[in-house]
């Protein structure tokens, strides 16, 4: 009685079974999402929490958890275009929030991922997203364990937007946060600036310039746990993403009341997104990165950071870059290789390139 | 009024009957308009705005600053010597 | 021996030597006006007026270019931004210059294509790939971005692209310096020429101006050393009693400038009145198109009439310009206006007066 064919429901025609664009029925919760989720997404995310294929996942902290307390992020993921040199919407997708929550000073563990896709997205594409954030996910070493699809009507979404959102477990005593910064202590940063918005720039297509500048897209909880493992009172972790490191940096004195003090000369910046921000009018202090962190800790660690710092890839250009002065006014400063002293803001809307 | 970067240019070829280049900002290439200074040659450096060269550049100051840099330089020497400030 | 744009750390030591000859011949107070907002910007980064003794005032004169665009020129960009099948193309600093209501970004929110061009080649190459819609270029700037329009416009007639047009906003320095000079409470000593400017039209129309104003004018560069190199060449003139053009910037500008460039210019433009923001009007000190190119104007093209429209009353963005007052002066400065929310145009691009001392203003 095997041979009997099985009717769902009175559909007729029946879908397609192959399509090589994600159309609406894919967003149907049926035959087809299923499809999509086991022919693209599961066969990349494959922990049991979410293969088993239940309304939540179910993960046992109780063996982890005995004085520590968990950290979560979430972040919403939208670029354009989708694939840049240096990664795409899926890696930083992960590498983002993998970082929201190792600049807490925990371990991430734990990811879930829910997708907006637009009504004709090539699948391949898809596959290759998801692909590349199974890869970013093993780099980091965290599992993706609950996940999401929504395909929207053709016009309401550009492509494909990702949200995250990141658990990790921070150890018992440890505090790290914005309003840690302290006078006395070295501002580090673990590597040069721009290049995230110089790729995007540069794969957008529309300033038509060549650099061969890759974004910095990268999970950094490796490197941060290294330092951590080493140097138990590191004050500030963040990563200097949208607004860039004087962007950041601003926020940092404004949480924790003190002024920071940079030395322009120190603050590594490679030379192609140097000479594109030349050409194109833009301060690479403002531009964003996805795989830099700015470290903030007592002078006196400071070149052990480094050290450690360098033997990480993603910290090899890990440099000192300033200091914090003091507490009676909360504000950054950038002492400019001529022994003048300027005041740096936080960028103000969006940053343009310049005719002049 | 008007940021200009200097480049060296790389290639030369023509769009539609207008003189284009490819020039090199230090790592970076961008296509550049040369039809304001069609007497361009590959190797040299041209100052270039908003896509288009502005100029060709010359490894030579003008007299003037020449002069001026050279009193400078004078005047930095004595004061090494000794001289310090007045 | 020529190189590529550095890190300014390399010049530092040239750049702190020139200092110390500025503070040793300086003697007196002067007021030395540069008309180039790349300049202003550059000695605001760098902190360079902190190197000057305190006799040497450097005022920010009005060149920023998309400062000085007039409220009707971007009235009528907005104007024409927002008809149906335009795509309107701009350098990315005036998009968010606000008109009477809004800016071109609010426009673009609001569903006009509205994008950002490197280059107005580019505007053309859009127009190339998109021959159903129409394309506009707003074209504003100094002499230094003219030879780029003029040679696209150029390029345009020559490949019948005519869905391409151009709004013009171009502006001229040496009127504006003549309108500075002019005013009976000018306070300016000299003045150091814009060097991207003086690389197309070369220097000899200041000439007459030095002469007929006895107000030095040296052509000046944008790194630090080349500055400061204007700076100490300028103050040399003021301390000496003479009154004449100089060129700082000689890697670059020649006396006669581009020859080619002019042409291209004189081609495809004609000097005409242009109102500029928080001036008004000054004679023969923007280009219109020639009859030969009247079919790219826009204006003629979208028939769009921006009515005149009021600036802020509180706003002294003319006296900043013009270098009578200094952006702190001004009782809205830092308060009712900042660059989230400008109220003149010099606080809206980063090369503007206001903007610059807003961001880069001294540590104490």
């Amino acid at each position: 009685m095997n041979d009997l064919p099985i009717f769902q429901s009175p559909i007729c025609p029946l879908p397609l079974a192959h399509h090589a664009q994600v159309t609406i029925g894919h967003g149907s919760g049926g035959q087809l999402t299923h499809q999509l989720i086991s022919d693209v997404f599961q066969k990349h995310f494959n922990h049991p929490a979410l293969t088993q294929g239940n309304d939540g996942a179910l993960i046992d902290l109780a063996s982890q958890t005995a004085q520590q307390k968990l950290v979560v992020s979430t972040d919403a993921h939208i670029v354009t275009p989708l694939f840049f040199a240096g990664g795409d919407i899926g890696r930083l997708a992960v590498c983002g929030t993998v970082n929201d929550v190792a600049m807490m000073g925990a371990d991430p563990k734990y990811l879930t991922v829910s997708f907006v896709i637009e009504e004709g997205f090539p699948i391949d594409q898809l596959e290759q997203i998801a692909l590349s954030m199974s890869s970013a996910c093993a780099e980091a070493g965290i599992s993706i364990v609950a996940a999401d699809t929504k395909v929207t009507e053709k016009g309401k979404a550009d492509g494909l937007f990702i949200s995250t959102t990141g658990f990790g477990l921070l150890p018992a005593g440890r505090l790290i946060a914005g309003d840690q910064a302290r006078p006395g202590d070295a501002v580090i940063v673990t590597g040069s600036l721009g290049n995230h918005t110089i790729a995007i720039a540069e794969a957008r297509g529309n300033l038509g310039f060549q650099s061969g500048v890759e974004s910095d897209t990268a999970p950094l909880n490796h490197l941060t746990s290294a330092l951590l493992a080493e140097i138990d009172d590191v004050h500030v972790l963040r990563d200097p993403t949208r607004g860039g490191l004087a962007t950041t940096l601003v926020e940092i004195t404004r949480q924790s009341g003190v002024t920071i003090e940079l030395d322009e000369a120190s603050i590594p910046i490679d030379q192609p997104v140097w000479a594109a921000c030349s050409m194109l009018g833009l301060d690479p202090l403002y531009l964003a990165n996805e795989g830099k962190a700015i470290v903030i800790l007592p002078e006196a660690k400071a070149s052990k950071a480094i050290e450690v710092l360098k033997t990480n890839p993603y910290g090899r250009n890990a440099a000192v870059i300033g200091r914090v002065v003091n507490v009676e006014k909360a504000r950054l400063l950038l002492k400019t290789p001529f022994g003048t002293t300027r005041v740096l803001d936080m960028l103000a809307g969006e940053m343009l390139p310049r005719i002049c | 009024m008007c940021l200009g970067i200097p480049g060296k240019i790389i290639e030369l070829y023509e769009i539609d009957g207008t003189l284009m280049s490819k020039v090199d900002f230090g790592g970076v290439t961008q296509e550049v308009c040369v039809a304001t200074t069609p007497e361009v040659e590959i190797g040299q450096y041209v100052l270039v705005h908003a896509g288009f060269a502005l100029s060709v550049m010359s490894d030579h100051e003008a007299a003037e600053t020449i002069e001026l840099l050279e009193d400078l330089q004078r005047f930095n020497q004595k004061q090494a010597e000794g001289g310090g400030l007045q | 021996m020529t190189e590529y744009q550095s890190m300014p750390t390399r010049d530092s030591q040239r750049t702190l030597q020139l200092a110390d000859e500025i503070r040793r011949v300086a003697t007196r107070c002067w007021n030395i006006m540069e008309i180039c907002g790349g300049q202003t910007h550059a000695i605001m980064q760098y902190g360079l007026d902190q190197l000057l003794p305190p006799e040497i005032n450097l005022i920010h004169g009005p060149g920023c270019p998309v400062c000085v665009t007039s409220l009707e020129a971007i009235e009528t960009a907005l104007q024409i931004a927002q008809q149906p099948g335009v795509i309107f193309t701009s350098f990315g600093d005036m998009l968010r210059v606000p008109g009477t209501s809004q800016d071109l970004f609010g426009a673009r929110a609001s569903g006009a294509d509205v994008r950002v061009v490197y280059s107005p080649f580019e505007a053309v190459k859009i127009a190339q790939s998109n021959p159903d819609k129409q394309v506009v270029f707003f074209a504003i700037g100094f002499e230094t971005t003219v030879p780029s329009i003029a040679a696209s416009l150029i390029h345009a007639q020559r490949n019948q692209i005519q869905n391409f047009s151009i709004l013009p906003a171009n502006v001229l320095v040496p009127p504006a310096i003549r309108a500075i000079l002019s005013s009976p409470n000018n306070q300016v000593n000299a003045f150091l020429a814009a060097g991207h400017v003086c690389a197309v039209m070369g220097y000899t129309e200041y000439e007459p101006l030095a002469e007929e104003f006895s107000c030095p004018i040296v052509v000046t560069g944008f790194k630090p050393d080349e500055l400061l190199t204007g700076i100490l060449m300028t103050i040399h003139q003021l301390e000496t009693g003479t009154a004449r053009v100089e060129n700082a910037y000689g890697r670059v500008v020649t006396k006669g400038g581009n020859l080619t460039a002019q042409t291209m210019i004189r081609t495809v433009f004609k000097p005409v009145d242009r109102q500029w923001r928080g001036i008004g009007t000054i004679p023969l000190s923007g280009l219109g198109l020639r009859s030969a190119f009247s079919a790219f104007d826009a204006v003629r093209r979208f028939q769009v009439d921006a009515s005149p429209v009021a600036e802020s009353s509180v706003c002294i963005a003319g006296q900043v310009l013009t270098g009578v007052a200094k952006p702190p002066d001004c009782p809205a400065f830092g308060k009712a206006c900042t660059p989230t929310s400008p109220l003149g145009a010099p606080m809206v691009s980063s090369e503007g007066a206001c903007a610059a001392y807003y961001r880069y203003q001294k540590a104490n």
